[in-house]
């Protein structure tokens, strides 16, 4: 019998600590899968955020510190400086790297620094139980929206990976959401080309993920996939926003099996 | 090593190549500019190593937390407006345990102050200086020669306690210039088996300082204590000099003792008999130095280019075992011996003489 699928290997054995629902346990297995499949476990570090996904540690199974809060970009510059042919990558909230790091993200994305940025938004402070992020949608009500975001009290919905795509150095900037199989794949595949681009010496790569918060969106798992689809991808579609790489492989089979369902 | 002529913030940029450092991270601000200016030129000429100017002083010391989480030698610096700012990553650093040198060439304040030289940041220096219970090494030194020695030291301090360590300057000694010596470059750097550098057949690693067990919190702030006890204990620096025969002492570090050094030989002359104590630790504190001074010496006068901070650990050494003066000058101001042997006269005059004739 042909096995398709097992435990990854570099993911922990681990219950998750996250929600249910929550897309941080499956944006961690891709990234699991991802360093098996491409044989990058040996070399491969990780930054973990101050955030939900802090105890990332105790899901992969490879070297990974924590930053400070905004931070990630920074402590992934020290560490890909000193071990340029390690795979660095910093795994970031919203509030984490479009509030409080953004000089770290937009100034690492500038120096064309060779890391990953895998940013999870879900439009809200996940961990200090559902603030407004940067990227809160208009009208949005989380703890400190009680009448829902408002433009003239507290400003736009922040696209920082719009803003990111304009800069030279970053090298692929993709938009992606996992609220469904097909989301979840292309997730994959994005993550997948932006850590080629940083072993390519391409420059920077971020992947933003459009993730599931039900607890802080008082919604289902179910209905919060769609709402993703439905409000938070209309705020925030999904597509490459930058891709400045040397080497593009042609566009291959995979891709097109991916898409297609 | 031939002898020569260098400003101190080149020194210490010189004194650290030399001492292996192979990451540097900071951020332009007076008076210590010279030292990134230095590391730019000459830290890329050594294989591996990095420079780079951050976007922050808070990109710096959080790009230092990387570099050294990697095992690298690092060190940043900044000045007093700036060393506020990487008191997050200090704190990190030490929850974490990971070495690295921080320089800071002090200037007046508080706020922006001015550019003028200082020893305000004792306090945030000595305390801890960010968030949380931990303490960081602080060495002070007074001459562009101690600035290479204890640059020098101050990495293998970080590495022996995997601890970051403090080399508290200031303006006057970052930006004078004095004759120095270097130590040879050293040729093998310590072996860190903590490091993170990829899980190559080495079961995966993480470095963390988020601890949300309260008893295993409170485990890994006894163990650090520990580790600072052990350093109170093994790495307490103090100059001693002119103790025999004096009736006063005078407690001062960095330039504030070259300063009193100046002040003690004019009033030396004068047939005012005066010794000093110069803490080259600042943290560990030489608590018991001046505490079995005072067996003896009964008038201790406190010298700093601030309004009275270090005389909060000299009252703590001395257990009321002596009385206490002070004399300070913040805000930038540097008194010249002349102005300090005034000083000196006075106490001689009003507390000792007086004391001694009732």
């Amino acid at each position: 019998m042909k096995k398709l699928y097992g435990w990854p290997k570099y993911l922990t054995r681990a219950p998750f600590h996250y929600c249910p629902g929550c897309g941080h346990s499956i944006v961690h297995r891709l990234v699991a899968e991802l360093v098996e499949e491409l044989n990058i476990a040996h070399r491969t570090l990780a930054v973990a955020p101050a955030g939900c996904a802090v105890l990332a540690y105790n899901y992969w199974d490879f070297d990974t510190v924590e930053a400070a809060h905004g931070r990630g970009a920074a402590v992934a510059t020290g560490i890909k400086r000193c071990l340029p042919d390690r795979l660095v990558l910093s795994y970031q909230g919203d509030g984490d790297l479009a509030a409080i790091g953004t000089a770290e993200t937009i100034h690492a994305a500038n120096r064309a620094e060779r890391i990953t940025i895998i940013f999870i938004n879900n439009a809200n402070y996940g961990m200090t139980g559902g603030q407004m992020a940067p990227t809160t949608l208009i009208g949005m009500k989380t703890t400190t929206t009680p009448e829902g975001r408002n433009v003239r009290m507290h400003g736009y919905p922040m696209h920082i990976s719009d803003l990111l795509a304009i800069i030279p150095g970053a090298a692929y900037i993709e938009r992606v959401a996992v609220s469904s199989p097909k989301g979840i794949r292309q997730t994959k595949r994005a993550i997948r080309t932006a850590f080629e681009a940083q072993m390519n010496d391409e420059g920077f790569s971020l992947i933003e993920v459009l993730s599931p918060c039900p607890t802080n969106w008082r919604k289902t798992p179910a209905d919060s996939w769609k709402w993703i689809d439905e409000v938070l991808a209309k705020e925030y579609p999904p597509g490459v926003l930058a891709d400045r790489r040397a080497h593009k492989p042609k566009a291959s089979a995979k891709k097109e099996t991916e898409d297609a369902d | 090593m031939k002898k020569q002529l260098m400003r101190g913030n080149h020194v210490i940029a010189e004194a650290a190549i030399r001492a292996g450092c192979q990451c540097y991270f900071g951020y332009p601000i007076t008076p210590q500019n010279e030292i990134g200016e230095y590391m730019s030129e000459y830290l890329p000429k050594v294989k591996g190593a990095v420079y780079i100017q951050a976007e922050s002083e808070l990109a710096a010391i959080n790009m230092t937390l990387g570099a050294a989480v990697t095992g690298a030698r690092v060190m940043t610096s900044s000045s007093s407006p700036g060393i506020s700012l990487k008191q997050e990553g200090i704190s990190f650093l030490a929850g974490q345990e990971l070495p690295a040198v921080v320089v800071n060439i002090v200037r007046g304040g508080p706020g922006l102050g001015n550019i003028a030289p200082s020893q305000a940041d004792y306090f945030q220096a000595t305390r801890g200086g960010g968030h949380g219970d931990y303490r960081t090494i602080v060495l002070a030194p007074s001459s562009v020669q101690e600035l290479a020695d204890l640059t020098f030291d101050a990495f293998d301090l970080a590495d022996k306690y995997r601890n970051p360590v403090i080399i508290l300057g200031d303006g006057l000694l970052g930006q004078m210039m004095e004759p120095v010596i270097f130590r040879d470059p050293l040729k093998n750097l310590p072996r860190k088996d903590w490091a993170l550098t990829g899980a190559d057949e080495r079961p995966s690693r993480f470095s963390r300082s988020l601890i949300l067990d309260t008893t295993a919190m409170e485990d890994h702030n006894w163990k650090l204590h520990r580790k600072y006890e052990i350093i109170t204990k093994q790495e307490v620096r103090a100059e001693v000099s002119d103790l025999k025969n004096a009736e006063l002492v005078i407690v001062a570090y960095g330039v504030a003792a070259r300063i009193a050094r100046g002040a003690i030989k004019r009033s030396r002359r004068e047939g005012i008999r005066v010794g000093l104590i110069r803490p080259i630790t600042l943290w560990p504190f030489p608590s018991d130095v001046i505490r079995e001074t005072a067996n003896r010496i009964k008038h201790f006068l406190v010298f700093e280019m601030n309004t009275g901070q270090m005389i909060e650990d000299v009252k703590l050494a001395l257990e009321g075992k002596a009385e206490v003066h002070f004399y300070g000058r913040p805000g930038g101001s540097v008194p010249t011996p002349v102005e300090l042997e005034r000083v000196i006269t006075r106490v001689y005059y009003h507390s000792i003489r007086k004391e001694r004739s009732k």
